[in-house]
């Protein structure tokens, strides 16, 4: 193998490999390919060796499997056959390679499709492709930091990342935030699934055929991201919402913003709902296509819009509630379809009540602190600085080692636009947490296209993978 | 009896406890399965999480934490079992939760810690010939130092890596 | 920029504007949108912000119909020779954008999962810093690369 001309290696030596339970079954000869730490300038590889860096080995989806593996890829827990299946000859048998780059996957997803005909047999998730090292990450950032890296896992809804880690921390540290906090917390984060769904509604939309609802989508998304960039100071990824409260207070005005934001996206809302829903062919996508049954929401641990479209109507913020949401009335939508067309259904209405909830809180907002009095907790204001070394020795500890956090564990969970987003957060006292694991709701949801795609056109493959809403950085993080 | 009180009932070895008001029950590896379908029976149907932490300086290393949810009413709990490091293998639940195996496969891929039965253990979220387990304490985050362009004395553009190791020859894996 | 028939002159040199003059007003881009940047770069292709007008909103899926790639959110080292595959695929004349502070240089996640820095892998013509960049960012970036192409072509 020819060497390439230019390779840069970082200074990391990878740990010595030495406890396996099972090694990885690597076809031989790929031992060979170098570190993954190297970088190199191809053009000058074979062609041969073009292809080994994109077949992943025993990442693909191979003829023989063993029994488990085919049932998982069958997505065999109820075997709904909305095409019976019926045995083809080999050669009628094809592997087809769907991503990781593709416009319509939402993201970095790689799905090996073995078809027969247009028959879809088996599917493989092969994830992986923006896998950020997010965990490993929150254990070198302090509590304060932590924000910064979690709002971007799930990049759709990034103010319910932030929420779920302040809460977490929140919880270790044993300190309550005021009533105002939550509020505007409360407020924030329902805009924030309301700019998600209008987001997921167009692109899933686009993906297929109302073009139209790009455009449409985006227009109102806009009104939502344009508060946020004036309270928050940017459209996406805001660091926010922090333990022991919010980074600033809502700006002047920001009634008029809100009540501008609530009449505009009502009246999309009709615009969408007189284009799609009773449009003949988005019926004919969309009815019947990518049916989840309530025991494989069970097995798969599927949560949020696509649990309440086959009927399951588990909400956190109805069973686990936070963050003072249970003072505001709102319904839950529930639909029993379990098909893309309930899907869409359930997330209208949940655009709708999320409205509803902001209008209560705007009506109702209390005054008070945006944050916790705590000062090892949440830092002094500027002011201060100037006149009280506490303050400044204060200000100095919590940005520069952080604050610490009690030794313990919790999992907090909060209802994200894509379903149950929890955190569990292990401390050992120190300014930076031990570990963090984010439970993303579409890591499961990934899990469970198997159980969604077998047996079902592959027309279909891209209207119910789109109405799982997977988010990748959720996915991979 | 409370759903906990059926768990704790079923399997002997289970000890329930709570951990900042929430219900955690803590198994012997070995027993992991059966509270898992214990805790099925008794109610908490949906599975929701399993991963991995690595405690590094205590005794099991490693501890695999699984969390379930019951809906009517609405009640969690965490199931810990902890994993030695000089034998990192733990019996999968994926034959109770078939949910269990991409999570699996993860705590596999980034913590080394192996699930016996389990139909199809290898790696994830990284490359397949990836050396190591990065989530474990004793691997570095992997940070690669900065050279701003200004301090260097290189003149083509790659800023990655201290100015010396720009042109060696790589070194084969080990 | 010398040609076949000797050094430039008044008619390469319109021949190379006008060249450029029509590359630039109809580069279509690659859809490789990886992760939040590409949630910006889809509402730089909106109505708010519109790509349209510089003739760019047709993302092409297969990257042999496109001009440029806009490389917008982090590389991870899985993704890094799906990446490369892509670009090789292109034909030339092709340009590479690097939006966004991982596609950059790796943003706040210096670590073990990303390619520290996309021009590892792919040569880059414009960086767009952000986090994420805003459409106007990568409008200005898009542009500077317009200018990039059409100051090539007068021999600056």
């Amino acid at each position: 193998m020819s060497k390439p001309p230019h390779v840069v290696t970082g200074d990391l030596e990878a740990p010595a490999d030495t406890q396996q339970a099972k090694s990885t079954d690597i076809a031989a000869g790929q031992s060979e390919r170098r570190s993954v730490h190297e970088v190199w300038v191809s053009g000058t590889e074979a062609p041969d060796e073009m292809r080994r860096f994109t077949d992943e080995g025993a990442q693909e989806m191979l003829a023989d499997e063993s029994e488990a593996v085919l049932a998982g890829q069958r997505g065999s827990i109820v075997v709904d056959d909305y095409i019976p299946g019926r045995e083809s000859p080999e050669d009628e048998i094809q592997i087809l390679n769907m991503g990781p780059q593709h416009p319509a996957t939402h993201g970095v997803l790689r799905l090996h499709l073995e078809l027969d005909g247009e028959t879809i047999r088996r599917v493989k998730p092969i994830i992986g492709y923006l896998h950020t090292g997010m965990e490993k990450t929150a254990e070198a950032l302090s509590f304060l930091q932590g924000p910064t890296n979690v709002t971007r896992m799930d990049y759709l809804s990034p103010l319910h990342n932030e929420l779920c880690f302040s809460l977490a921390t929140e919880r270790l540290l044993g300190i309550e935030v005021p009533e105002r906090a939550n509020a505007i917390r409360v407020m924030m984060t329902e805009l924030n699934r309301v700019a998600s769904h209008l987001l997921w509604s167009a692109t899933t939309g686009l993906d297929i055929g109302a073009l139209s609802m790009m455009i449409y989508g985006w227009r109102e998304r806009e009104l939502v991201l344009a508060f946020f960039e004036k309270t928050t100071g940017l459209r996406m990824n805001h660091n926010y919402i922090r333990p022991g409260g919010v980074a600033a207070d809502l700006p002047d005005g920001w009634e008029e913003d809100v009540a501008g934001i609530i009449t505009g996206v009502r009246a999309g809302l009709r615009d969408y709902e007189d284009l799609l829903l009773d449009n003949p062919i988005f019926l004919e996508r969309t009815k019947g296509v990518g049916v989840l049954a309530p025991e494989e929401i069970h097995a798969f641990g599927i949560t949020g819009p696509l649990a309440r479209a086959s009927g399951i109507g588990y909400d956190v913020r109805r069973a686990f509630p936070y963050s003072g949401i249970e003072q505001y009335d709102f319904d839950v939508p529930v639909f029993d379809g379990g098909d893309v067309y309930d899907r869409f259904l359930v997330r209208f209405e949940e655009i709708r009540q999320s409205l509803r909830i902001v209008e209560q809180v705007k009506g109702a907002m209390p005054r008070g602190d945006y944050r916790s009095e705590d000062r090892k907790v949440t830092p002094p204001p500027r002011a201060r600085i100037d006149q009280s070394m506490e303050a400044l020795i204060h200000h100095f500890k919590i940005f520069t080692e952080g604050f610490k956090v009690p030794a313990g564990e919790t999992y907090q969970a909060v209802e994200s636009a894509r379903g149950e987003l929890g955190m569990y957060l292990v401390s050992d006292g120190g300014a930076k947490p031990w570990r963090l694991h984010v439970r993303g709701p579409s890591f499961a949801h990934v899990q469970a296209l198997p159980a969604m795609l077998t047996d079902s056109l592959i027309a279909d493959t891209i209207a119910a993978l789109a109405s799982a809403d997977p988010v990748m950085g959720d996915v991979d993080r | 009896m409370s759903r906990i009180e059926a768990i704790t009932a079923a399997v002997p070895a289970a000890v329930a406890a709570d951990s900042l008001g929430q219900a955690v029950v803590r198994v012997p590896r070995e027993s992991l399965p059966a509270v898992a379908a214990a805790a099925r029976d008794a109610g908490f149907t949906m599975f929701l999480d399993l991963c991995a932490v690595d405690y590094l300086t205590r005794d099991p290393r490693f501890e695999v934490v699984v969390h379930l949810l019951a809906m009517d009413p609405p009640e969690r709990v965490r199931l810990l079992a902890g994993v030695p490091g000089d034998d990192p293998i733990a019996p999968s639940i994926t034959g109770v939760f078939a949910g269990a195996d991409f999570y699996e496969r993860e705590a596999f891929d980034l913590f080394g810690i192996g699930f016996s039965g389990h139909p199809d253990l290898t790696r994830l979220l990284l490359p397949d010939d990836w050396q190591g387990h990065p989530l474990r304490k004793d691997s570095p985050v992997g940070s690669v130092p900065v050279v701003f362009k200004a301090a260097s004395d290189r003149t083509h553009e790659t800023s990655v890596g201290s100015p010396s190791s720009g042109h060696h020859e790589p070194e084969t894996a080990t | 920029m010398a040609s076949p028939a000797g050094p430039p002159n008044i008619l390469t040199v319109s021949f190379n504007r006008a060249v450029a003059w029509a590359r630039t007003r109809s580069m279509w881009p690659a859809s490789f949108g990886l992760a939040c940047c590409a949630i910006e770069m889809m509402a730089t292709g909106a109505a708010h912000n519109d790509l349209s007008r510089f003739g760019m909103e047709v993302f092409r899926a297969s990257p042999r119909q496109a001009d440029l790639m806009i490389v917008a959110g982090r590389v991870s080292q899985k993704m890094a020779p799906v990446l490369r595959q892509v670009y090789d695929q292109m034909a030339e004349p092709k340009w590479v954008i690097s939006m966004g502070a991982c596609a950059s240089t790796g943003g706040m996640f210096n670590n073990y999962a990303l390619v520290q820095g996309v021009d590892q892998v792919v040569p880059v013509d414009v960086y767009v810093p952000g986090c994420p960049p805003g459409p106007q960012s990568l409008m200005h970036g898009i542009l500077t690369l317009q200018e990039q192409i059409q100051d090539k072509a007068r021999g600056r």
